[in-house]
């Protein structure tokens, strides 16, 4: 069942840490945010892989976004 | 004034106060933001990210030779303590208002800061005597000065790149991202080892200097709640500070400033420990968000201070003039959610309240209906009481922040009034590792 990874602030995307393909574990940085100079981590909610990463670094995303689908 | 929000707007008015007729530069995300209407002439400079815009030394100086300008004030922050720009802005003719490139270059490199400081006469904490080459390199220092440690980066300072390490075996992961963090801030990689100084406090002292021998120190100010290694309240004078270890910092301070014939506003931090045992930590060639406190103190104006020397003025106090009256705290006030550990909330302000009052001061970048965005530091406001009594300044404090109502996005003020509140703040007796060690949670 693939599983959404939700942006939990609005940010820029600073890095992609996990890609497509790559195996996650609970509490892994998938990206790392952007904002109001403060790196923040969005982290994999369980262990898995990554099926997609919907955006780029560099991009803007809001609160909410998805930024990361888990297998 | 190659900046923006509060500190823009602050620059704006010392201006007015000596007749001069400011300009303000904006990026794309600020048209319309306080500080540019309240500009006598404003610049756009570029896109949102600061990159193209507030930290592009080719833009402002652009900017500034379109309109003419004859100075360039940096504020804080952005390219304030960047020597490159200072020197753009002397080779195209322009005063920069502030020290001189070299002696930005000069304080901006840590571990030279150090040394020199510590070659005449300034203690500095035990720690590697230049950068550590690899994690194996930081793990002998490491072991050599005693856990726990800091990883500082040697590029520059403000907390930004710096990592507490409990033990040899967190030592690879903090290293890798502190090295990473200093070069995406200073372009700069290097790292260097610094033990970590438990239960200290965060003081430092303001130093003026007029290239014309005159050196003066504005006393100290107390700066020790922070979270991620910066400040969120600070004060003047600092609580319960023996007049004996006062003394000794104030003369560390500006002897350390005379050391490199300093010109214009600086400050020379330190970290006091409980038994009134000092080092230097660094000096910042450039004005502090928390100058107001020692403004208020002083009855001195700063940024009116800075655009003189710029011009060539004597300084016109002696030292013994410089007294501190009563007491003053400034908190700030972050788009920050302290109840998620301080994480940012951008968004657009809604409702907007500012506290007034005799004795309450506010510095504010922010209006109702600004957007605060993602690209910039998160500061909204600083709100400075001053008191004949710090118990008087912390009062008026407690009823500015319950009258301050700010709509649209979480802030800093349930954590502030808290701080307020809390017995040992109230007492003075205070260290850097409160906010982390739950001190003020809800």
């Amino acid at each position: 069942m693939p599983e959404d990874i939700k942006a939990h602030i609005t940010g820029v995307v600073f890095q992609i840490v996990a890609h497509p393909g790559d195996p996650v574990q609970e509490g892994d940085p998938v990206i790392v945010l952007e904002s109001m100079k403060m790196e923040i981590p969005v982290e994999s909610p369980r262990s898995g892989r990554v099926q997609s990463i919907p955006v780029q670094e560099g991009q803007t995303v809001q609160e909410g976004e998805v930024v990361a689908v888990l297998e | 004034m190659a900046n923006r929000g509060e500190i823009a707007r602050r620059i704006m008015r010392a201006c007015r106060r000596v007749g001069i007729a400011s300009v303000a530069v904006y990026s794309e995300a600020d048209a319309g933001a306080p500080h540019v209407t309240d500009a006598d002439e404003a610049v756009a400079i570029g896109p949102a990210p600061a990159r193209q815009s507030y930290l592009s030394i080719d833009a402002i100086i652009g900017a500034a030779r379109r309109v003419g300008a004859d100075a360039v004030h940096p504020g804080y922050g952005f390219l304030s303590e960047n020597w490159r720009f200072a020197e753009a802005c002397r080779d195209a003719g322009l005063t920069f208002v502030g020290p001189s490139p070299e002696a930005i270059r000069l304080m901006g490199d840590k571990i030279q800061a150090r040394r020199l400081m510590a070659s005449v006469g300034l203690p500095v904490l035990p720690g590697s005597d230049g950068p550590v080459g690899d994690v194996a390199d930081a793990e002998r220092e490491a072991t050599a000065v005693g856990f726990p440690v800091l990883l500082k980066a040697a590029g520059g300072g403000g907390g930004i790149g710096m990592a507490r390490v409990n033990a040899a075996g967190d030592l690879a992961s903090a290293y890798a991202t502190a090295r990473r963090r200093a070069e995406a801030a200073f372009g700069d990689p290097a790292l260097y080892v610094e033990r970590y100084a438990e239960g200290a406090r965060h003081v430092e002292v303001q130093i003026l200097g007029d290239g014309r021998g005159t050196v003066l120190h504005l006393h100290e100010r107390e700066c020790s709640i922070q979270r991620r290694h910066q400040k969120l309240v600070e004060e003047s004078p600092a609580p319960v500070l023996p007049s004996e270890t006062k003394a000794a910092l104030t003369r560390a301070a500006v002897a350390g400033a005379r050391a490199i014939d300093y010109v214009n506003a600086g400050t020379m931090e330190f970290l006091v420990d409980s038994a009134g045992a000092f080092w230097f930590l660094e000096m910042n060639t450039r004005l502090q968000v928390e100058h107001p406190v020692t403004e208020e103190v002083t009855g001195l104006d700063l940024v009116v201070a800075q655009l003189r020397v710029a011009a060539g003025e004597p300084l016109p106090w002696r030292q013994d003039e410089i007294i501190q009256r009563g007491a003053a705290i400034e908190v700030r006030v972050y788009a920050e959610d302290p109840a998620k550990g301080f994480l940012p909330s951008p968004g657009t302000i809604t409702t907007l309240v500012l506290p007034a009052g005799e004795g309450v001061r506010v510095e504010c970048g922010v209006a109702s209906g600004s957007a605060v965005s993602v690209h910039y530091d998160p500061l909204l406001m600083k709100v400075v009481t001053h008191g004949a009594t710090r118990p008087e300044a912390i009062a008026k404090m407690e009823e500015a922040l319950a009258a301050c109502v700010v709509d649209g996005v979480k802030t800093t003020i349930p954590f502030l009034r808290r701080v307020m509140a809390h017995p040992d703040f109230r007492r003075g007796t205070v260290h850097t590792q409160m906010v982390e060690q739950g001190a003020f949670n809800a």
